[in-house]
């Protein structure tokens, strides 16, 4: 079912946590709500779910406002973080509890809990008591007991939050083939780009209490709408520079200025790891030195100190590392190959003053 | 790193330590209870028994009996009912209430009787006014059941309160998201994740309850066969030389303080097997 808020306030003590949100979830969606702690998304999944209060706004689920309706009549499903069983019962206690209460035959109670214990994998564990179970486990009893009275809509507040890195990337598999199975509308709230960007349909970036961006993984990741979510999900490298005829001078190289920039006019750079080449470069006493080396699996996480500037950091594979030669104290140049620049002046939430196309531009040695 | 007893004494040290600790021990706990045993069984059975049936001793048991009755009752009721406010909510003078709910542990009980005397007594505001309506407060039920509840404050609430703290509120939370009702809520899952701490409360309670003596010395005027306790009628015994019967009646008690140690302790054997946690 469609989910829809609109203009949605919360203060908690006075202090807002959500300013103005509004976004809608199409039918059938899987959605992330992402951003870093304490903006607020957690906030606005429990307003959605009706265990807190909007100050102001509306929640609208399906052609119906809700925002007024208790939270045990929105046919919501909702998994928190830390699992949230109930410790005295059993797991097909736990999974059946939603329709027990609405007083369904405890004959199809049976059946349709053993079902969600078929569905989410945890067959021959009905039994057992969820201090019995592993993370992993405990969380898919959770995510079975929120869809076993056929939820509306499923909303998930850091679901994979409280496992170990390893389950944690199997989880968020399962959950997206889950979600094509059971076909829920459902919304999950994360602080984690890398799961957003995986396994939703749509990401919503919200820092705080504001929503910054919404749109596909893809638009985020190769369209942020301002400097924030550049940084969030890029985690990348960061330079001030200034227009001059046409050109960023970022003080140690020059790049390709984007169309529609004044001259004189201050910006600042982002630019991924993965967009920064490294390459042997002349040994000139202020030339950028490699400072450190360190494997990350896939590829090399290699540290270039300038002089009097803030380290760069480049992701670059394996074997560039060999066929370049390149090792710790060495002499280098460096090249942008993809970056965005956005006004100086606004860099916290305003949008961009103008974002490159995503190209290639190669430095002809006069970089450094 | 664990100091042990090992690193600091010496053999000889430890030895006499360890005889130390099993000589208080023996003397403190072991030996009066043993004692008063040996010196009741001294009587012979058919004395202690008849001192046990005698009119006056079984209406100051069915007494003490109906007193922490009520007293169990009232605490499990109003004490996890105050555990939850002082726990969940947030209201002003809170952390007040929160440390006055501590006051009965600290207070001598004859000063809690004392504050019940004054009260409700016949000069006291409430008592007055009572007495007016014809309701007897001092020197009657009322008032024992009243200094009773006043000395057994704390024990459900100081039980109950870190249980919930600790639980937080997800579950419930989950529930509502379920469908499920306020009652429903209280009863199927805020309950339950008390239900241990509730039960050491109420048997600190029913403890505490049974063996009071200096508050409900005070408003209940001792009046035998009406308003005596079974502590009360220990104390009578002893000062009017009838020893079988002081002896025989503290058997008792004793005996139901022994059962409720060993209630208490196979609750922790059957919590541990079933949660695996220690307790």
């Amino acid at each position: 079912m469609r989910i829809e808020v609109r203009n949605l306030c919360k203060a908690f003590s006075g202090v807002a946590v959500v300013r103005d949100v509004s976004f809608a979830v199409a039918e059938g969606q899987l959605v992330a709500l992402l951003g870093p702690s304490g903006g607020g998304k957690s906030t606005i999944l429990r307003i959605v779910s009706g265990l807190e209060d909007p100050d102001s706004g509306e929640v609208w689920l399906g052609g119906s406002r809700v925002d007024r309706v208790p939270a045990r009549e929105r046919g919501v499903g909702f998994v928190f973080q830390h699992y949230a069983l109930f410790p005295h019962m059993t797991v097909r206690e736990n999974i059946g509890f939603g329709l027990r209460v609405r007083k369904h035959d405890p004959a199809a109670v049976a059946a349709r809990a053993e079902e969600m214990i078929r569905l989410v994998g945890l067959h021959g564990l009905g039994e057992r008591y969820p201090h019995e179970l592993s993370g992993g486990q405990r969380q898919r009893v959770a995510l079975a007991r929120a869809l076993c009275p056929a939820p509306k809509v499923l909303l998930l507040d850091e679901p994979f939050g409280a496992v170990d890195a390893k389950i944690r990337g199997e989880l968020r598999a399962w959950l997206r083939k889950l979600h094509d199975e059971v076909g829920v509308t459902s919304v999950f709230v994360t602080h984690d780009q890398e799961e957003a960007l995986e396994i939703a349909d749509r990401v919503v970036i919200v820092h705080d209490g504001r929503v910054e961006q919404d749109g596909s993984p893809e638009e985020i990741w190769r369209a942020p709408a301002n400097a924030f979510v550049a940084e969030f999900v890029g985690a990348g490298n960061r330079f001030a520079g200034q227009v001059r005829q046409g050109k960023i001078d970022l003080g140690f190289l020059s790049v390709p200025a984007p169309e529609g920039v004044a001259e004189g006019e201050n910006l600042v750079l982002l630019c991924r790891p993965t967009e920064v080449f490294v390459d042997a470069g002349p040994a000139l006493p202020d030339a950028p030195r490699i400072a450190r080396i360190a494997f990350l699996g896939t590829t090399m996480k290699v540290e270039v100190e300038i002089p009097g500037r803030d380290a760069v950091v480049a992701e670059i594979p394996p074997s560039a590392l060999r066929d370049k030669n390149l090792a710790v104290g060495m002499p280098v140049r460096l090249c942008l190959s993809a970056y965005q620049a956005f006004g100086r002046d606004s860099l916290a939430t305003q949008p961009a003053t103008s974002v490159t196309p995503v190209g290639t531009w190669f430095m002809d040695g006069g970089g450094i | 790193m664990i100091v042990t007893a090992r690193d600091i004494l010496g053999r000889r040290g430890r030895a006499a330590a360890a005889s130390a600790t099993y000589l208080y021990f023996l003397v403190v706990l072991a030996l009066p209870i043993g004692w008063l045993f040996l010196e009741a069984f001294g009587f012979g059975p058919g004395t202690l028994l008849a001192k046990i049936g005698s009119p006056e001793a079984l209406h100051a048991f069915r007494l003490t009996g109906l007193v922490t009755a009520i007293a169990v009752v009232v605490n499990a009721v109003f004490g996890t009912a105050l555990a939850i406010v002082l726990v969940r909510h947030r209201f002003p003078g809170r952390a007040l209430a929160n440390a006055l709910v501590d006051v009965p542990f600290a207070v001598s009980a004859v000063v809690a009787g004392l504050m019940m005397v004054l009260l409700y007594g016949p000069d006291g505001v409430l008592g007055a006014f009572l007495d007016s309506s014809g309701v007897r407060v001092l020197f009657a039920l009322p008032g024992i059941v009243l200094a009773t509840l006043f000395v057994t404050f704390p024990f459900v609430v100081r039980e109950v309160a870190p249980v919930l703290r600790q639980a937080g509120t997800e579950a419930e939370e989950a529930a509502r998201t379920l469908g499920a009702r306020p009652m429903t809520i209280l009863f199927r899952i805020t309950l339950p994740t008390i239900r241990w701490a509730l039960g050491y409360g109420v048997l600190l309670t029913a403890a505490r309850s049974l063996g009071e003596f200096g508050a409900v010395l005070l408003v209940s005027g001792n009046i035998l066969g009406r308003t005596q306790t079974a502590p009360l009628y220990v104390y009578q015994a002893y000062t009017d030389f009838d020893l079988a019967a002081a002896y025989a009646v503290s058997i008792v008690l004793i005996a139901v303080a022994l059962a409720m140690v060993v209630v208490l302790e196979i609750w922790k054997l059957r919590r541990r097997r079933i949660e695996r946690v220690r307790v």
